[in-house]
């Protein structure tokens, strides 16, 4: 028997901007063992921006030629680079550029102990060993690598051609965001305690979607979607095979994008883990795993969509409720941001759940519109802090009742805080009014009239509420003794003000003239099986 | 002893792992419950692979061990963290973040 070896056919140009970000992931780590400690941030924050960006160029390099051939399969079907892939690794490697620049912010003038990260995740809190690594301004430089391997994965989940590397890549998108999440330099209890709750509820719905990965490759002998869907019309008998795997790699999914009934983590790990680390969790994992979900829903689900339908229709009814209800009793800023974002995840769903191509389209605007004010949002966040009596400068000020006023105080920020608010409230002239319309449009045309209701009817319990937020910055006097110390807004060393300017550009910009965007978005919406 | 059996034996090892996960208060053990499904999912990997003939399975299962792996590296470390915080590992104990 003479085999010989045939090399596989690998096109390195369509995987560029992914193996971009990982080897500079890769190289992250080898800086961080042989590099001495003084220039390792300039080093690291330098290679993380550097690949961010040459993913953006490459992508965009590749686009004329996905946009004419409709898209590439690539790595025997691993992989497959079409024009909704390109798009949302665009949007992921974007908003992961801008979510960077709030990660590495370290207030002004630079000095050491103002960022958001613990001098050594190691030390105990409130332990000699901690504020030793306090006093010789140590600082966690590990947090780029990670954010990189994670932003990697996450290029890679809605590109994922099978479902054995659709799991991988929400294993090394995952596994970085756990550890990340336990990494705050304050508050350190509930920061573990989030990283916890995350590890353990991530890896339970991972192991779900896993088990339906299994039942699937039980039913069409292979674990590409393009098998699985052929299949569905060709065997027969196994349909309860198709059905449970299905429905269990939409539950891992479902758990990823914040659905409920798998929210719960949401709204403990938005709080819990360091602000500018929720920024970047809350714009490109909802990206990535939209990405996917989509993916999935598109090539696999229309033959068994009948048996779906009330399972999918009842999750994106429930999201909405809960997200928009339980957001207006929260008084801590992140929580209720946590809320908003599960809200924004049952709108989205109305798209995903249309069944419609323009679903995909108004699905991949909508991200992007709330990517951008999610993290503008928590960058904003990070810079409004408690201070003791003293003058030093704590922790966030995360009550609601501590926000009254700001706007008096810096009106700037409070405006971009205004224009986030208002992008998720769904008011015209703002990105969030133009990406809420795509969606409950395409859901109008794709037959899902009820849901397009309530979601219309959800953002209208939610407009009250962002609302109210914005009357709170601008026309609230500061109360004499809330309780919660005295408040102020920290200066930035200059990055997250880059971050916030854009975002809300970006906010205002994708409101007034959405047209370009849509015809992009409008132009890559078909999925290759 | 057809191969159906160790499918019904796979569903049970992974029904077990999954109680295991919801009522177990120790996060070790939680934890340990969430790899039992981990490799439950491998036995029914196998087993279809031998079902049908087709050697993909087996592969996925190996895909599948080394994600288990890297998956405990960082599980402990953030378990043993709060251990060293708390003194305990109980995930009843950690119950700051509350609405």
């Amino acid at each position: 028997m003479t085999g010989a070896f045939t090399a596989p056919h690998i096109d390195w140009a369509q995987l560029a901007p992914v193996l971009l970000v990982l080897g500079a992931g890769v190289i992250g780590v080898l800086v961080e063992a042989f590099a001495p400690q003084r220039v390792r941030r300039p080093v690291q924050l330098t290679l993380t921006l550097a690949a961010t960006a040459g993913a953006l160029v490459v992508l965009a390099a590749l686009w004329a030629d996905v946009r004419d051939t409709g898209g590439t399969v690539v790595l025997g079907g691993a992989m497959i680079l079409d024009g909704p892939a390109l798009v949302l690794q665009g949007l992921v490697a974007l908003l992961a550029l801008v979510a960077v620049l709030v990660v590495a912010d370290r207030g002004a003038g630079g000095a050491a102990g103002q960022d958001a990260f613990a001098p050594q995740a190691a030390a105990v809190p409130g332990s000699d060993y901690e504020e030793v690594a306090r006093r010789q301004g140590l600082a966690q430089t590990e947090v780029y690598p990670l954010v990189l391997f994670a932003t990697g994965g996450m290029m890679i989940f809605p590109a994922a051609g099978d479902l054995l590397t659709m799991f991988i890549a929400l294993e090394v998108l995952s596994l970085p965001l756990y550890l990340l999440s336990g990494l705050a330099r304050r508050r350190r209890l509930l920061s573990q305690e989030a990283a916890m709750k995350y590890f353990l509820l991530g890896s339970f719905a991972s192991a779900f979607f896993l088990f339906g990965v299994a039942l699937l490759y039980g039913f069409a002998g292979s674990v590409r979607l393009s098998a699985i869907a052929a299949a569905t019309a060709a065997v027969v008998g196994l349909d309860p095979l198709l059905l449970a795997g299905t429905l269990l790699v939409l539950v891992g999914l479902l758990f990823k994008v914040g659905a409920v009934p798998f929210h719960s983590w949401t709204p403990d790990v938005y709080q819990g883990a360091p602000t500018p680390i929720t920024g970047f969790m809350a714009a490109c994992t909802k990206i990535a795993a939209f990405g996917a979900l989509l993916r999935v829903v598109y090539v696999v689900a229309p033959a068994i969509e009948w048996d779906l339908r009330r399972a999918l229709w009842t999750v994106v009814i429930a999201t909405i409720a809960v997200g928009t209800l339980a957001s207006l009793v929260q008084t801590d800023m992140k929580r209720i941001l946590g809320y908003s974002a599960i809200a924004h995840t049952g709108f989205i769903l109305t798209g995903v759940v249309a069944l419609d191509v323009r679903g995909v389209s108004g699905v991949m605007f909508y991200l992007l519109a709330y990517g951008a004010a999610a993290v503008g949002a928590f960058a904003v966040v990070t810079l409004v802090r408690e201070v003791d009596a003293d003058g030093v400068v704590l922790g966030e000020a995360t009550h609601l009742s501590q926000w009254a006023g700001l706007g008096r105080r810096s009106p700037w920020l409070a405006g971009a805080f205004a224009v986030f608010m208002l992008s998720f409230a769904g008011i015209p002239l703002t990105a969030g009014f133009v990406g809420k319309f795509a969606v409950f449009s395409a859901a109008v045309d794709g037959g899902a009239t009820a849901l397009a209701v309530a979601g219309v009817l959800g953002s209208a319990v939610a407009v009250f509420f962002y609302i109210r937020i914005v009357v709170l910055l601008f026309f609230t006097d500061r109360p004499a003794d809330s309780g919660h110390g005295t408040v102020t807004v920290v200066r930035s060393e200059g990055l997250t003000t880059v971050a916030i300017a854009v975002a809300a550009l970006a906010t205002l910009g994708l409101g007034v003239l959405p047209t370009p965007v849509l015809d992009l978005v409008g132009e890559a919406a078909r999925f290759i099986p | 002893m057809t191969l159906t059996h160790y499918l019904v034996l796979a569903c049970v090892l992974f029904a077990i792992g999954a109680t295991t996960v919801l009522l177990r208060r120790n996060a070790i053990i939680v934890f340990m419950g969430v790899e039992l499904m981990l490799n439950a999912t491998n036995l029914v990997l196998v087993t279809f692979a031998r079902m049908h003939g087709d050697l993909s399975g087996q592969v996925m299962a190996f895909f599948v061990m080394v994600v288990a792996a890297a998956e405990v590296v960082v599980g402990l470390a953030i378990i043993v963290q709060i251990f060293h915080t708390r003194r305990s590992a109980s995930v009843d104990d950690v119950n700051l973040l509350k609405s």
